[in-house]
Parts: C-alpha cells; sequence; structure tokens
C-alpha cells in the first residue's frame, strides 16, 4: 500500500476531510460554453469568512485544499487568500484559466509553493478555443500565464475538456503541453448546471467519440489495460465505497454552501451557518452517503462493470437518484469494454417491452368495441 | 556545539491521527513522521537548540535517555534536511524568511 493509500485509509476510518474543494469565486472573465455554474454574484464570502473558514478546515485536518472558481483571480484579495492559507500548511492547488496570470502572480505562487496549477486549454486553436470560452484572444493569454508560471517553476497542468467542438485537437494540446513542460489530463465529462439543467450535455462527446478517445495510448496510456474487459462478476466489491465524496472529501461554494462534492450538489449544510465540523459530522446528507456502499446501488450492484466502473454518485444525483446508475459512466464503461452495462441493457429491454405491449390508437379500440 | 532547527516552508504538513504528514513542494515526496518526530518537526522554531528540544520534549515523553534521544533526533535532522523540509545550521535561524530546507 502506498503512503498516499494509507492516509486515505487513515482519514476514511477516522473521519477526516482530508480534501477540500473551496471555490471562491463563481464570478470569471469567460462564458465557456459547457460550464456548469451561474457567474452572478450572490454574495461571496468576504476575505475574513474564507479565512475562519480555511482556519476551521486546518483545524479538522485537511491536508489537501483546492482552490478554484469561477475565476479566481477574479477576486481581488485572491492571493491574501492563498497567503493565509499556505500559513496553515495546506497543500494546494489551483485551478484558472491562467488568463490573468502576469509576472507579479506567477512570481508569488512560486513563493508561495503551489503544489500545482491546472489550467483550462481546449485546443491549440484560437479559433477553437476562443470559441469555447467566448472570450477573444483567451488562448493566447492562457498560453503567456503557463508560460510564466514555467518560467518561475511553478508545476502546471493543462486540463483538456474534450466536447464535439474540439474532439480533434487533443493531439495539438499534447504537442502544446509538452512545449510548454506542462503536464496533460483529459476530461471527457461533461457536468450538467449546478440546478440540474442537462441541456450542456449535448456538448459532450458519444460512445463512439469516446471509444475513439479510450483507445488512444497517447490519451490513457496502456490502453488494453484501461480497457480491459471485467473479470466475471464477485461480490468482492459490494462493500467498497463508491467514492470519496462525503468520506474525505468535500466541497465548499463561495456562498459558504457545503456539498459532498462540486460535481455532486446536494445541499449539506452552510459554513456561514455552522461551524465546519459540526456539518461534517452531524449533516444528515453527508451520513446518509456515508451508509451507501456499491451493495445499495439497485441496478449497479449486479453490473458486470461496478468493479472498475467510473460512476460517480454526484452525476447519478443529479440524473435523480444518488443510488443510481450515472448514464454517462454507464457509457464510458460501454465504450472502453464494448459491453453494456446493466443500466443500457434494462433500459433497452424496457423498450423492447414497451414495443411489444404498445396499446392500438384509441380509433381502433373504438372500433373493436 | 548547538544545532538549530527551522521547518522549511516549501511543504504542506498536518497531524493525522497524531502523526505528522508532509509533502515537499520541491518533489510532491510524501513523508509520514512518527509521534517522536513529530514532537521535533513541531518544536523545529529555528530558536531552540536540538539539545533542548530534546530534554524538555522528547525525554519527559517517551522514557528514553537523553543520549540515545538525541542520536536519534539528530539522525532524524539529517534525514529531513536531506530531502529539503529542514533547515539546519549552528545558530539561530529566522523561520519567517522563505526557505528550500537543507543546511544553513
Amino acid at each position: 500500500m502506498s503512503l498516499m493509500t494509507e492516509m486515505g485509509q487513515r482519514a476514511l476510518d477516522r473521519g477526516v476531510p482530508l480534501s477540500v474543494q473551496l471555490d471562491v469565486t463563481y464570478r470569471c472573465n469567460e462564458r465557456c460554453v459547457h460550464c456548469y455554474l451561474d457567474h452572478d454574484d450572490h454574495g461571496e464570502m468576504t476575505t475574513d469568512e474564507i479565512k475562519g473558514v480555511l482556519d476551521q478546515l486546518a483545524e479538522a485536518g485537511v491536508f489537501f485544499l483546492t482552490v478554484s472558481g469561477g475565476e479566481v483571480f477574479m477576486r481581488m484579495d485572491f492571493l491574501e487568500i492563498l497567503e493565509y492559507a499556505r500559513s496553515l500548511m495546506f497543500c494546494i492547488k489551483i485551478k484558472t484559466n491562467a488568463f490573468m496570470i502576469g509576472e507579479r502572480e506567477a512570481q508569488r505562487l512560486h513563493e508561495l509553493d503551489i503544489q500545482d496549477v491546472q489550467v483550462s486549454i481546449y485546443s491549440h486553436r484560437p479559433e477553437v478555443h476562443d470559441a469555447i470560452t467566448l472570450l477573444p484572444g483567451s488562448l493566447k493569454r492562457s498560453i503567456a500565464g503557463i508560460r510564466r508560471l514555467r518560467a518561475h517553476g511553478v508545476k502546471v497542468l493543462i486540463a483538456n475538456v474534450l466536447m464535439m467542438q474540439n474532439l480533434n485537437d487533443h493531439d495539438g494540446v499534447i504537442a502544446l503541453a509538452n512545449e510548454l513542460d506542462a503536464g496533460y489530463v483529459i476530461d471527457p465529462t461533461v457536468t450538467p448546471m449546478m440546478d440540474g439543467d442537462r441541456n450542456i450535455l449535448r456538448l459532450g462527446l458519444g460512445v463512439p467519440q469516446l471509444r475513439d478517445v479510450f483507445h488512444n495510448p497517447d490519451m490513457v496510456g496502456d490502453v488494453d489495460e484501461f480497457c480491459a474487459i471485467p473479470s466475471t462478476k464477485s461480490d468482492d466489491h459490494l462493500d467498497d465505497l463508491p467514492c470519496s465524496a462525503g468520506h474525505t472529501a468535500c466541497y465548499i461554494s463561495p456562498y459558504g454552501d457545503l456539498y459532498p462534492c462540486v460535481q455532486f450538489p446536494l445541499p449539506s449544510g452552510n459554513v456561514r451557518q455552522q461551524k465546519f465540523m459540526d456539518i461534517w459530522e452531524n449533516s444528515a446528507q453527508l451520513n446518509e452517503i456515508r451508509g451507501i456502499t456499491v451493495r445499495d446501488l439497485p441496478v449497479c450492484s449486479g453490473c458486470g462493470h461496478a468493479g472498475s466502473c467510473s460512476r460517480c454518485p454526484g452525476l447519478a444525483y443529479m440524473e435523480g437518484n444518488m443510488r443510481g446508475p450515472s448514464t454517462q459512466d454507464c457509457e464510458k464503461s460501454f465504450a472502453r469494454t464494448g459491453i453494456p452495462s446493466a443500466n443500457m441493457e434494462l433500459k433497452a429491454s424496457r423498450r423492447t417491452i414497451q414495443g411489444l405491449v404498445q396499446i392500438s390508437p384509441s380509433a381502433s379500440l373504438s372500433s373493436i368495441a | 556545539m548547538s544545532m538549530y532547527i527551522a521547518r522549511s516552508t516549501a511543504l504542506a504538513a498536518r497531524v493525522l491521527d497524531g502523526e505528522m504528514m508532509i509533502m515537499s513542494a520541491k518533489d510532491s515526496t510524501l513523508f509520514t513522521l512518527n509521534p517522536m518526530a513529530t514532537l521535533i518537526w513541531q518544536a523545529a522554531d529555528g530558536k531552540t537548540p536540538l539539545q533542548e528540544i530534546v530534554e524538555r520534549k522528547i525525554c519527559p515523553e517517551f522514557e528514553v535517555s537523553r543520549e540515545e534521544a538525541l542520536k536519534d533526533a539528530e539522525e532524524f535532522v539529517s534525514s529531513l534536511a536531506s530531502h529539503g523540509i529542514l533547515m539546519v545550521a549552528d545558530g539561530p535561524i529566522d523561520a519567517t524568511k522563505p526557505t528550500q530546507g537543507g543546511t544553513q
């Protein structure tokens, strides 16, 4: 067992929130077509409120802190918040579009020993990237920001969200990441809006495109391993936890709302009204999540993919049932292996049954009578 | 000669279940310190000589002789300094300045 795994297990055993994502703003200078956020400011936490939350997170044992948005540099006090967080010895990752990272910001992020900075790049071509961010010149500015960070020795990870609009540009983004001496990670998931609106899912990849991505060694590494057909069904995984959300991780919005994860918008408390640890230990919602194992998932527990599926309980929740399947993850499992999930088979059989018992139009019934 | 130690600022740290977890910002290496090492690390303020830390913090807590504890502490300090997560010097260290660890 690696030290990291051991640490995660120990945190789980003792109920320690090892990782927290804190979004400091939902405001953003970009208007990405697939973004799940409402960018209006509905009353962000003040600098002092955020510092108070950081104190509580440190006290609670949080080690990994991801600071994100919105665009974090939209807050004038962002560096002050970071400085305070580093004084509390968090291991900090930042998510930004790097548009506003000048010399001063890059120098300060270096001095603050930020673990890494994740920057979303959609394409190496301005006409594609800027058409997604809806901000002319954004690719040029983001690349300039990344170059400044790298010049100061700050580790950068380029996150490439894949959609139909930029599907053919991943090789160009990988080449760009190599040229910038940055890491590269793909994300083929478009997330529904926080308010549940699923219209933006139409921008995401379909199964044929996912299949191509998952069978590309440049994207996934060892294709045979990544796309391995699940071994025969066993009960070994039934007591597994679906993921770390609510167990050793949670998410806090700019308004103080606490959720199990940024992708799992189940309201579980608000740090403006309650102490963080009160919510972490006593929230009925978090405690409900903690009681769910794979065994409790009515469809997924009987699925052959259950031991290897990337099922996201948050996506399932947004689909209507946190114990249900996440269709997006079913599609990924199918794209990897060619084997339909239990959920897909169930839906197909329902369609078949509906076809078999199709009711005749009422006019026909009348004529029979 | 007295040995002074100070924590590097180029790291992240948190106590989990009584043990200190430390991640080096330089290379993302993760360390965990046992309870004795955790006490030394927490007391590494750059002002208190290692010998005094051992006498005041370690000996009363772990029922170990001063000589044995000091020998263990020096080995531990040397190891952490080599990973850049502790500063070591012959005189007091200004721990408020950003550091990368090692020997001053």
